[in-house]
């Protein structure tokens, strides 16, 4: 070495002294570490409009958090539930986000229903290197940094569903209906594509419907699908219809005699919840597609309920899909904490990727590199009780698609936030990264 | 009866099942026979279990048709040690139970215990049209009605067979047309000529639908005649799908004039912008609700009584806003409007606070649901068709109590020159409570109605506010006239529209119509005339 050392003892002293100091720092950051609970945002509305579906997530991360804490929290801290009220309103959402990471600097946020909110506090997740769970199906076409989606992506969910109709049930005609907004724009163009690209199925077989939010008289369009079954082929409704337009919907299908033997409707917006303000009596053999149905016959699932229904009190309250995704999510979170050992968001990211917890339908949940997780795709007959009899599900677990191959400018897409790649809109044709107009190409789809 | 079972013991002998039948008739263990049958349903293919069902039809057990219902109902199910329970009521944790053979109680079980023995919408199918043959036996007459009306589409080559001899047996003029019909349209979509004749003038869409497939068919004389078939009920069609549009449009109406008229006594006679107009509505539907959870089991007569009661709660809640907040903000609109809008959204939030954010379940009455059949093509549904006359009811009832009553006397009195009926010895604060209570009462009705057409939840008032204030100004403010015309014009434009414009376009176009009309016409299409309306 170059550098005269005068006395031998002084390298030795400095190293030791500063190993002293690093040691101080850090005794000093894990004795802050193990007294401070760690917080857990919940980015749920509780009031407006959405807080119909919203609120029910809000208790069940609280519930997950209670059972965690029971079972000695983690890293052997406390869990503790930073609640915060987003008012169905998605500025709002974009707001009470930064709240939550900038003043109370939670580690974790569970929250959003609407992609519309999602798209709001997306670029604050971004600036501000938070960790996102987004528990509801959605349109795909986005793979951030800094959110795991655990709910259906399209072909998690959509695609498989009218697989099921053309292969099981013999469907050859198709009505897409949906509620105005850019969910199911997106899966009924997705749908569009994938039926008359894959399957050959005419252009004229398709019908097309949208609704506004709330849309509460149906008549008309009802009865426009009753003629459109009367043609002679076998047909089928797929709804994406969101929300309270559900009920007023079912009601008239119901009303002017439309049966499930005769023009079967699925759903991908109607759950055990939605169903909970309808007389489902004459719904009976209506279907939907969901990753999990409270009606799943496992021990899991069971104890799951049970605890639910102690948690709320209420005999009668049910579970949906959504919250498994919760469940999934928190899961996956706490496994990933455990691992890095720390809940620090570039760690946990890190460590998450590859994380396998069990789902509530006896199967394994796997989170894949593009931030999307595996899930078995199941179809459900609903039931007289406001259940869903599962009468089909995929073999085995299908993973989340970030881009779908059905769209153009999308196709081409993947994402992948490992190391070295770290991107979540990668072009395989010109191997750069977001660098092509893909993205524009599927944002100007979209906006069509 | 007789016959159909001889007939289906010869089957049961061709098929092979006679241990079965042998089982039953010389040992006393006939559960035995019903097990054995039982537990082939237990399988996971469901074209298995579409075998047993048939199994099941053609044995002998006189249990057959209750295995069939209670498996159509989800109700059959298997319990961990083997047996064959029937569940009697399926929510809850424990479901009481009983034996599906002996029919014996067995206690409630933990659903853990149970496995459903699920069928899907193709043996849904099967099952209905079995117990649908099964019925055309019955002594019941409205049973072979229906159960003829229900094999409507559902006949194959072997019910082909069956239902020869029953449609010359037929007693019942009804069953023995439908059977002739049912049969005509399995023989027409087999492309065969008599049963694309037989169909020609039918306008029942399942008739329909086979004439289509007959188009297809590889006799061009079929073909010809099925599309000659359609062409001939072509003009007829439009006709009831005209009615059909105008019918909607009058129901969308009268939704419309009832979520209105309220507003049309406290805004167009006492000028209050009620921005929680809409609340008041959904207190009349919780009210609803309310009675249903009071009156388990009579969902009728609870709403009934809710009329009543809709009208009080609503009446109540509006007189505690006009005390507590609008009479001090007389003559001030802009304020009116916000701080009724800060009491739309309390009460809004209180709902979901105190009851909960989730819609609840109303259930509509039996003799509410469905429809009224008109012709095959035409049926009109019968909660709507409840709807409308209870808003022409309500927009009697108002009239008359306007016109007719001294209260209808002063509170015109009061709103035409206030100053004037004070010295007339009119006590006008008492009557701007009384029309204020009128105006929320008559909210809270339209609540009772809505909560038979849509959601009640918290936000079902906010949904029907901005379509009440539209018709009102539309109608002409101040005149109850006005409010019932423009309700049903705006309800039949909507639905004439939407077919062709789709409903989001439709409800934009209707917008910018009122727009120009007002711009044209500011008072509305029934302006109030005279010196009172110059105030």
């Amino acid at each position: 070495m170059a550098i005269p050392t005068h006395n031998p003892l002084s390298r030795r002293f400095v190293t030791s002294l500063l190993a002293a100091a690093v040691m101080g720092v850090g005794t000093q950051a894990v004795a802050q570490e193990s007294d401070d609970p760690i917080k857990v945002g919940i980015l749920h509305s509780l009031s407006g409009t959405m807080a119909i579906s919203e609120s029910t997530l809000k208790d069940t991360v609280e519930m997950l958090i209670a059972q965690q804490n029971e079972a000695g929290g983690l890293l052997g801290r406390q869990l503790e539930a930073v609640v915060v009220d987003p008012a169905s309103n998605w500025p709002l959402f974009a707001e009470r986000a930064r709240e939550l990471l900038a003043q109370e600097e939670v580690d974790v946020v569970f929250g959003n229903w609407t992609s519309v909110s999602r798209k709001a506090v997306l670029p604050v997740f971004e600036e501000l290197n938070g960790l996102l769970f987004y528990p509801v199906q959605y349109e795909g076409e986005e793979s951030s940094e800094n959110v795991f989606y655990t709910g259906a992506a399209p072909n998690q969910q959509a695609i498989p569903a009218v697989d099921y109709l053309i292969n099981e049930v013999g469907i050859e005609r198709f009505a897409l209906v949906g509620t105005d907004y850019v969910y199911p724009r997106t899966t009924n163009r997705i749908l569009e594509a994938y039926l008359q690209e894959e399957h050959g199925i005419d252009e004229a077989d398709i019908m097309v419907n949208y609704t506004p939010f709330g849309h509460s008289d149906w008549q008309n369009i009802v009865s426009e699908i009753r003629r459109f079954g009367e043609e002679g082929k076998p047909t089928a409704v797929v709804s994406t219809v969101n929300g309270d337009a559900n009920v007023p919907f079912y009601r008239e299908l119901a009303n002017q005699g439309i049966d499930a033997a005769d023009i079967p409707v699925i759903a991908f917006s109607v759950g055990e919840q939605e169903l909970s303000g309808i007389d489902t009596g004459p719904l009976v053999g209506h279907l939907a597609a969901w990753n999990y149905f409270m009606s799943v016959d496992t021990d899991e699932n069971y104890d799951f309920i049970d605890a639910w229904l102690d948690w709320t009190g209420d005999e009668e309250a049910v579970t949906n899909d959504p919250m498994e995704a919760h469940y999934i999510g928190f899961n996956m979170w706490a496994e990933a904490v455990r691992k890095a050992g720390t809940t620090d968001v570039d760690a946990v990211k890190d460590a998450i990727i590859g994380v396998t917890v069990p789902n509530l339908s006896g199967g394994y949940a796997a989170m894949m590199p593009n931030h999307h997780i595996t899930k078995p795709v199941l179809i459900g007959e609903v039931q007289d009780n406001g259940q869903f009899d599962i009468v089909w599900q995929t073999p085995s677990t299908v993973a989340g698609d970030a881009w779908s191959d059905f769209l153009p400018g999308s196709r081409d897409l993947i994402a992948d936030w490992r190391k070295p790649m770290e991107c979540g809109n990668f072009n395989v044709v010109n191997g750069s990264c977001g660098g092509s107009t893909a993205v524009e190409e599927a944002e100007a789809a979209l906006a069509e | 009866m007789r016959r159909f079972l001889s007939k289906a013991f010869v089957c049961a002998l061709l098929l092979g099942l006679l241990p079965a039948a042998l089982a039953q008739t010389d040992a006393p263990p006939t559960d035995d026979a019903g097990y054995r049958l039982l537990e082939t349903l237990d399988v996971d293919s469901y074209r298995a279990k579409g075998e047993a069902i048939t199994a099941i039809l053609q044995s002998d057990d006189e249990r057959a048709r209750e295995w069939l219902q209670a498996l159509l109902d989800g109700r059959l199910q298997r319990t961990d040690d083997g047996r064959f329970v029937v569940v009697l009521n399926n929510t809850g944790r424990d479901w009481p139970v009983e034996d599906a053979l002996s029919g014996e109680p067995l206690g409630e079980l933990s659903r853990r215990e149970l496995d459903r023995i699920g069928i899907n919408n193709a043996l849904r199918n099967q099952l209905r049209s079995a117990i649908a043959v099964v019925d055309l036996y019955s002594p019941n007459v409205e049973r072979r009605r229906s159960s003829a009306d229900r094999l409507l589409g559902e006949v194959d080559d072997e019910l082909f067979e069956t239902l020869t001899p029953v449609i010359e047996e037929a007693e019942d003029d009804y069953v023995r047309r439908r059977l002739a019909q049912a049969v005509a349209i399995h023989q027409a979509e087999n492309g065969e000529m008599e049963g694309v004749e037989a169909l020609a003038g039918s306008l029942h869409p399942r008739a329909r639908v086979a004439l289509n497939r007959a188009t297809h068919a590889d006799d061009p004389a079929v073909a010809d005649a099925a599309r000659a078939a359609l062409a001939s009920v072509e003009q007829n069609l439009k006709i009831n799908r005209g009615v059909e549009t105008l019918y909607f449009g009058l129901s969308l109406g009268s939704v419309l004039v009832l979520a209105a008229i309220g507003l049309a006594i406290t805004f167009g006679v006492m000028g209050v912008i009620n921005m929680a107009h809409g609340e008041l509505m959904m207190l009349g539907a919780y009210t609803t609700w309310m009675m249903q959870q009071l009156l388990p089991g009579q969902p009728g007569l609870a709403l009934l009584l809710s009329i009543p009661a809709g009208f009080v709660v609503a009446a109540l809640a509006g007189i505690a806003i006009e005390r507590s907040v609008i009479q001090f903000l007389k003559g001030r609109p802009l304020e009116t409007l916000l701080a009724t809008f800060g009491i739309s959204l309390i009460l809004q939030q209180l709902v979901r606070t105190v009851i909960s954010p989730l819609n609840r379940t109303v259930v509509t009455p039996e003799w509410m649901s469905g429809s009224l059949i008109i012709n095959d093509a035409l049926s009109l549904t019968l909660n709507r068709l409840y709807v409308m006359g209870f808003a022409l009811f309500v927009f009697a009832a108002l009239m008359l109590v306007m016109r007719r009553t001294r209260l209808g006397l002063e509170v015109r009195a009061v709103t035409q020159n206030r100053a004037m009926a004070r010295s007339m010895g009119i006590r006008a604060t008492r009557v701007d409570i009384l029309t204020f209570a009128l105006g929320s009462g008559v909210a809270g009705l339209a609540g009772v109605a809505l909560s038979q057409l849509t959601n009640v939840g918290p936000n079902l008032g906010q949904n029907y506010i901005i379509d009440s204030f539209m018709v009102v100004v539309f109608g002409g403010v101040g005149n109850l006239w006005g409010t019932l015309v423009a309700g049903l014009s705006l309800g039949v434009i909507n639905q004439v529209l939407e077919p062709w414009a789709g409903a989001v376009l439709a409800k934009i176009i209707v917008l910018v119509f009122i727009i120009l009309f007002i711009q044209k016409r500011p008072r509305g299409l029934f302006p109030q005339k005279g010196r009172a309306a110059e105030g």
